[in-house]
């Protein structure tokens, strides 16, 4: 297809892929915790409205963020206290969750469609951003893209290398020993899950402030259930994600430079090829050796109750 | 000190008394929002629940509404409430709802404009037929593939969106209809339209539907072996493999019953109330009906109740968007206030709660 510049691809895929990745990693801290939080798509919608409110009300992109954070934090708060303090069932707290995002939502934004938020501005890299491809590709991107690769990274290392993330795993691995041995499940989960509608919040408002950039009801459009599903495809991994995160954006910016094109396929067939592929990806990662399945925390999706 | 204490079993009781309790804490939450948006929250609450109902000025038109939306929202509820006691997880009722519409929409108007007897039941089972593959794709992916139903049922949705848009801008498009999307009035096509049975009512073909499928679900989850194993299979797994459930034919029944009543409700929707195929024609009823299924407790006589109570809220919303000026967003708020609530209320009948010293002395 002609007229798709590969620097200008590489770099639209790195923002495009940034809400996911937030949100994807987020939920994977939830879930190595053994909670399965299926309100994703709730609390990013919960995040992009809160912050595109609050980037509107102070004329700060950052406040934005900060705010989208919150707002994602403040929902799933919500989903801590069903699941961790009434013991209610994990995946319909989760659809709860969702539905009543999208709810509140669209009920908080009604006043702000069709406002253009305060500019989220490119880091200055000075002469590195006139580096012929690189330049382009690497040094022209918001703090935002930088900070989710960051995130990835902390993640990582956090899991693998510090006594907080041994402690998290063995809680999601298995929540009883980890309860004999005194740690206490219930409040390492509540953190988890918050730590979790943070990233999913500032995802969101990474969508409603950079990506659009503009309000409109269900803005995130499933993003928060592709981050569920890159959960899976990078077996509770963090530099998979990122991967995924990437083969996904990839794939979501060449079918919109396919639409703008003038490609023969028509624009509905397009824009529903990231969730075919999404659903692909899933098979592939779930069946045969490489079982994603294998790698799943053993506590996940089970609550825990301290019986004495 | 609060304590919780598991019960041996649930409390027959609180089964039956929490869902009146998180409907009673729901309007009192609710009334909070509603008067935080500067609404009196007693009218607000009266005008959705009770002037649908009684008021005589909007009774006559509110009350056949009633069936009208709470036929789609119990067929579909009552097939996942079956899948949902198995712990499968069907979630994407919504896309199945499209593809039933589109389906049965696309039958009936190959036959445009021939009258014969047979193109309604053939629609019908067209509709069925739309929703069964849709919900196929995902349990086929669990079964075979292991591959998780969930994520794949909801992003379905997703994909039938798309090619609901694709089919009322294209192939179903109305040829006579000026350009604009959409495709032909059903309703305006006698053979292969769902017209109201008895005029004043909102009786039509999907509410009776509805009515027998609450039944089927009844006799089936009491008296059939099927429905033994399916609630087996949900609360003890590894005792229905030892008693010979197969959970392969489960996941590919459940999702397959839930789909096909999925469908159903969409084609019923599509020939009656709505009237043609468009690309604002699902209007949620599929996500709704998660919350209906939990509400009615997984039990198809609860699901005919709240099925009904949730069709007041949709009208009563409508009323009160209307009347008051009530944003229609804050409907969608209550409503899924309402599941929030009736999960929480949920740990009344699973635990008992102990006020009084801590210790081991209860064990």
């Amino acid at each position: 297809m002609m007229g798709i510049d590969p620097a200008l691809l590489i770099s639209a895929l790195m923002v495009a892929s940034v809400p996911i990745i937030l949100a994807a990693i987020g939920e994977l801290v939830v879930e190595r915790a053994g909670v399965l939080n299926l309100g994703v798509e709730g609390m990013m919608i919960m995040g992009a409205v809160c912050g595109f409110i609050l980037s509107v009300q102070s004329g700060s992109a950052f406040v934005g963020f900060v705010g989208g954070a919150l707002g994602g934090a403040a929902l799933s708060l919500l989903f801590a206290l069903l699941t961790q303090v009434f013991l209610a069932n994990q995946v319909a707290s989760g659809l709860a969750l969702t539905l009543f995002g999208l709810g509140l939502s669209s009920l908080l934004g009604q006043s702000f469609v069709g406002i253009r938020p305060p500019a989220t501005g490119v880091v200055p890299f000075g002469p590195l951003a006139d580096i012929p491809f690189l330049g382009r590709v690497l040094f022209s991107h918001d703090w935002v893209v930088y900070m989710s690769v960051v995130a990835v990274a902390a993640t990582w290392w956090v899991l693998k290398a510090t006594r907080t993330g041994l402690i998290l795993r063995a809680v999601g691995e298995s929540h009883d020993a980890a309860h004999a041995l005194g740690y206490k499940v219930r409040r390492i989960r509540v953190l988890a899950i918050l730590f979790g509608g943070a990233m999913a919040g500032l995802g969101g408002a990474y969508i409603s402030l950079v990506r659009v950039p503009q309000w409109t009801d269900g803005i995130t459009a499933g993003a928060g259930w592709i981050a569920l599903a890159i959960v899976v495809f990078a077996s509770w991994k963090p530099w998979r994600v990122l991967i995924g995160a990437y083969l996904f954006g990839g794939i979501s910016v060449l079918q919109l430079n396919l639409q703008a094109a003038g490609a023969r396929i028509p624009v509905e067939y397009l824009s529903m090829s990231p969730y075919l592929i999404t659903i692909l990806v899933l098979v592939i990662m779930s069946s045969g050796k490489g079982k994603a399945a294998l790698n799943a925390p053993a506590s996940l999706g089970q609550n825990f109750h301290a019986s004495r | 000190m609060i304590r919780l204490e598991k019960r041996p079993s649930p409390s027959r009781f609180w089964q039956g008394a929490t869902p009146v309790l998180a409907v009673v804490l729901t309007m009192i939450a609710g009334g909070l929002m509603f008067a935080a948006l500067g609404k009196n929250p007693v009218e607000a609450i009266r005008t959705i629940f009770w002037d649908p109902l009684f008021n005589p000025q909007f009774a006559a038109y509110s009350r056949p509404q009633l069936l009208v939306k709470a036929g789609p929202l119990i067929l579909i509820a009552v097939g996942l409430s079956l899948g949902f006691r198995a712990g499968i997880w069907n979630i994407g009722a919504e896309g199945q709802y499209i593809m039933g519409a589109l389906f049965g929409a696309g039958v009936g108007l190959a036959f445009y404009p021939a009258e014969h007897w047979f193109i309604f039941p053939l629609m019908v089972i067209a509709g069925a037929f739309g929703g069964w593959i849709w919900a196929m794709v995902p349990a086929i992916l669990k079964t075979r593939f292991n591959t998780n139903e969930i994520l794949v049922s909801l992003l379905m949705v997703y994909i039938a969106q798309n090619l609901l848009a694709s089919m009322s801008l294209g192939l179903l498009r109305n040829p006579e209809g000026g350009g604009f999307p959409g495709s032909r009035n059903l309703s305006q096509y006698p053979a292969a339209s769902n017209p109201e049975l008895i005029a004043g009512t909102g009786m039509h073909w999907g509410v009776i539907a509805a009515f027998v499928a609450v039944i089927a679900a009844y006799v089936l989850l009491q008296r059939h072996i099927l429905g033994f194993h399916i609630k087996l299979a949900g609360q003890a797994p590894k005792a229905a493999r030892f008693a010979g459930v197969n959970p392969t034919g489960l996941v590919l029944l459940c999702m397959g019953i839930s789909g096909a009543l999925a469908g159903l409700a969409g084609l019923f929707e599509v020939s009656g109330p709505a009237g043609q195929i468009s690309i604002d024609f699902n209007v949620g009823y599929g996500f709704t009906a998660i919350i209906v299924a939990f509400l009615g407790r997984l039990n198809p006589i609860g699901i005919l109740l709240a099925g009904l109570l949730m069709a007041l809220t949709y009208i009563g919303g409508e009323l009160a968007q209307f009347m008051l000026g009530l944003p229609a967003a804050a409907i969608q708020a209550f409503q899924g206030m309402l599941l929030f609530f009736l999960l929480a209320v949920d740990l009344l009948s699973n635990y008992r709660i102990r006020l009084g010293a801590t210790g081991e002395a209860a064990r």
